[in-house]
């Protein structure tokens, strides 16, 4: 953990149970991958947290180093990385995300 | 800032021999892809891991030259 922007990173998973790194905020995603996975956790009626990495490149740098992930959006489940917009979508239609909220007992709202 | 499919199939050729790959240009500017990945290299890892592998493959282009590429990746049936 030599990069501070880890430790800031790390506060900011273990600061909800869910939380999305993506371009934007969900009430306006500027980028259609980030738009899709919010469009997918707010089908999932889940409460989640987001970080708008284009606020703030030190973030936008360290988080693909942190996850060994190359792209935004990143989703985090209880401080787990999940995935990006093609594994998230593929885990939703698969019924896979839902049962993974449902295991990491995160409660879906189906009518929110 | 755009890679052409070959080169993406090249590099995946490279880090899987054995891999059917099919790459579609989805919107016709050689900067948006799909991409579907069958290699045995897969079977058995979550598919983190095997989107890792790609990008690996890929030699750092993934969000740099190469702005999008949808995965979808699986070991033969």
């Amino acid at each position: 953990m030599d990069n501070p922007a880890f430790t800031r990173i790390q506060a900011q998973i273990d600061a909800a149970p869910v939380v999305l790194f993506m371009k934007g905020n969900p009430m306006f995603p500027q980028c259609g991958f980030s738009a899709r996975v919010v469009q997918i956790l707010k089908h999932s009626g889940v409460q989640f947290s987001s970080v708008n990495v284009l606020e703030d490149p030190e973030i936008r740098e360290g988080i693909k180093e942190f996850s060994d992930w190359p792209t935004i959006p990143q989703l985090y489940i209880k401080g787990e990385f999940v995935g990006g917009c093609d594994i998230v979508t593929e885990m939703f239609q698969a019924g896979e995300l839902q049962a993974l909220l449902a295991e990491k007992g995160i409660t879906q709202d189906a009518a929110a | 800032m755009a890679m052409p499919a070959s080169e993406i199939e090249a590099l995946i050729k490279t880090a899987f021999p054995d891999a059917q790959i099919t790459i579609e240009d989805l919107a016709g500017d050689n900067d948006h892809f799909a991409a579907t990945i069958v290699s045995e290299a897969f079977r058995g890892l979550p598919r983190i891991r095997q989107h890792q592998l790609v990008y690996a493959a890929l030699k750092g282009n993934m969000g740099g030259a190469l702005h999008a590429l949808a995965l979808q990746t699986s070991a033969p049936e």
